[in-house]
């Protein structure tokens, strides 16, 4: 398992350099500069602007540069927000982004497990066919469709909460998180359901099963310390590609609800040429969806004794 | 009857096996049209599909037309403003159509785009095998753990917002499940008994192929195509969304519903409108899917 790990980072770090190459030069394609978009400067400010950041050198040369100061753990000045560092950027918007992210993947494992064993277990029932139809609405329906909607209704006409992103007095209160995590939990629920369901349905019919059943144990203890250890497995292999799922949704859903998260100034930067803020989201996101995927398979191992880390 | 059969009785048997006998297509198509919920959404998409075609000859706004004075105008009978106006005054009716259309026509494409990768890529690596194989799935293994998104936008930054490039980034990056169903599918029937079974029993190496294995590796590669194209549809809007879709006064769902969301305090309609359309449509697609998967590979009910 340890050599396992080890070889994961070792293809794990030349991915993520091939990452970082590819997003610097194609950002660097881009027509347009970062400051260009205002009002056309004196050649000479401009001049002592781009020198300033680098920007005046050859391609090479600030690549060389760049990578240099990320070896140190340098990402760079933000290049339109002025006197912000991108490390500061993402370390304000981090915990936003974050706690969105985990409690709608909490929320997502948990009720979609729930909903996909419930109807497993009482298959073809009108109990299996709602949640089904549920399971169907929420892949049908993208966030950000959803996320208006919600606005629309439980703020705006009902009233329930506050509408309008976060408010910079308090942070981040529940009122306000609440409407973005279940936007960005709802496919995933749904996702999970329809996986926990499959795999269940298959479990239950196995002959281990019956066994369990055969020799008496009450349909509790069969359901959980049986059917769901292996039913589970499925929805483990799923995690990799949620949070994924779950880190790009985050682009659309702060920017829904306004919320100061990393993503939302991942659009507004790609937009405005401020490459080193693009490039700190980018590396931060790969690291973040290649550590979690690696995570995912060797929890996978721990819970599947028949998969061997060879 | 003796074993040994004269040539035209041999015809005349097969001939009448032929009548009799019910191919994999029959099965699941019988079976398809059994599932309610899947037959809906066939005629409920193909009037879709018909609106998004030839709806904007008949209708009476266009969809590029401007009315200064009638901004926001909630649905409404007169003028025929059936879903109300935008916030610059153009009919809500005719630009849902367009985007229809546009939404409907990246979803085709940019699935052909990723069916023409995938299943090459995927094919490729099952017949040939061996490291070929391995390395060919190392690649589609570590780009499915890239954050494909970030350098779509990025893509769409670069090089402007074409659609003929939106086409081709979405179905760039979703090629890989493809690649993946394929070469399995491949892999697996090289070495099925029914396979070696017909061999033996003197089939032509062309009515294999086409009564064994392409019926095998397109059951899966249509149910995934179907599946396919509500997830590019939403790629597509999800870039809309994000303002780096297609290019005004042009529009799809996903950009009618990003300038709803904006202006849904003050007219709802630009947000209910596009939003129904839009799930009606990816309803419809993921109903066909699954029962679809459902009537050929039955197993999984």
């Amino acid at each position: 398992m340890f050599g396992f790990v080890i070889r994961r980072i070792g293809v794990a770090i030349p991915t993520i350099l091939v990452i970082i190459t590819v997003a610097f030069f194609m950002m660097r394609a881009a027509p347009g500069g970062p400051f260009d978009l205002e009002r056309p400067m004196p050649e000479e400010t401009r001049q002592t602007i781009l020198a300033n950041y680098g920007l005046d050198q050859p391609l090479w040369r600030q690549y060389v540069n760049y990578m240099g100061d990320l070896m140190q753990g340098d990402l760079g000045p933000s290049l339109k927000l002025r006197d912000k560092r991108v490390s500061e950027i993402i370390a304000e918007g981090f915990p936003v982004s974050a706690t969105i992210g985990i409690f709608s993947m909490a929320l997502a494992i948990a009720l979609g497990s729930l909903l996909g064993s419930i109807a497993a277990l009482r298959q073809n029932t009108s109990g299996d066919f709602s949640i089904m139809t549920f399971a169907m609405v929420g892949i049908s329906i993208p966030p950000f469709v959803m996320g208006p909607i919600l606005a629309l209704v439980f703020g705006l006409y009902l009233g329930w909460v506050p509408t309008g992103g976060l408010d910079p007095r308090y942070g981040m209160t529940p009122d306000r998180l609440i409407l973005p995590i279940i936007t960005l939990a709802l496919p995933q629920i749904a996702i999970i359901a329809r996986l926990m369901r499959a795999s269940m349905i298959e479990v239950i019919r196995s002959n281990y099963i019956r066994t369990a059943r055969a020799k008496g144990l009450s349909a509790t203890a069969v359901i959980f310390k049986h059917a769901l250890r292996s039913a589970i497995l499925p929805l483990v292999s799923y995690l990799g590609p949620a949070s994924a799922a779950v880190l790009s949704g985050s682009l659309v859903i702060e920017r829904v609800f306004q919320l100061p998260g990393i993503g939302k100034h991942f659009v507004d930067a790609a937009l405005q040429r401020d490459y080193t803020v693009v490039m700190g989201v980018v590396i931060i996101y790969a690291s973040l969806i290649i550590l979690l995927n690696l995570l995912a398979d060797l929890l996978y191992g721990v819970l599947n004794p028949k998969v061997k880390y060879d | 009857m003796s074993l040994i059969s004269t040539p035209q009785e041999k015809a005349e048997l097969l001939e009448t096996a032929a009548v009799k006998g019910r191919s994999l297509w029959d099965d699941a198509l019988a079976r398809l049209l059994r599932n309610r919920a899947a037959v809906a959404s066939m005629i409920v998409l193909g009037i879709l599909v018909v609106l998004a075609t030839i709806g904007q000859l008949l209708w009476v706004h266009d969809y590029d037309t401007i009315y200064r004075d009638r901004v926001w105008i909630g649905p409404t009978l007169e003028n025929w403003h059936l879903l109300g106006t935008d916030a610059q005054g153009r009919d809500m009716v005719a630009r849902i159509l367009v985007g229809l259309r546009v939404s409907l026509m990246v979803g085709v494409v940019a699935t052909i785009v990723s069916l023409v990768i995938g299943v090459t890529w995927g094919a490729i690596a099952g017949f040939v095998g061996g490291k070929v194989d391995q390395a060919m799935m190392r690649v589609v293994d570590i780009l499915y753990s890239l954050p494909f998104i970030f350098f779509v936008i990025i893509l769409m930054v670069v090089f402007g917002r074409n659609i003929v490039l939106i086409f081709v980034a979405i179905g760039a990056v979703e090629w890989l499940t493809m690649a993946r169903i394929v070469r399995g599918q491949t892999l697996a029937l090289k070495g099925m008994e029914f396979v070696e079974a017909a061999e033996a029993a003197g089939v032509s190496k062309a009515n294999i192929i086409s009564r064994h294995i392409i019926p095998n590796v397109l059951g899966p590669v249509v149910v995934y195509v179907t599946l396919m194209i509500p997830v590019v549809i939403l790629a597509e809007s999800f870039l809309s969304f994000l303002g780096l879709g297609v290019q005004e006064p042009l529009t799809s769902l996903g950009r009618l519903i990003s300038a709803g969301a904006q202006d849904m305090e003050p007219a709802p309609w630009t947000l209910i409108g596009p939003a129904v359309t839009m799930m009606i449509t990816l309803f419809c697609l993921n109903f066909i899917g699954d029962g679809l998967r459902d009537a050929i590979d039955p197993k999984d009910r």
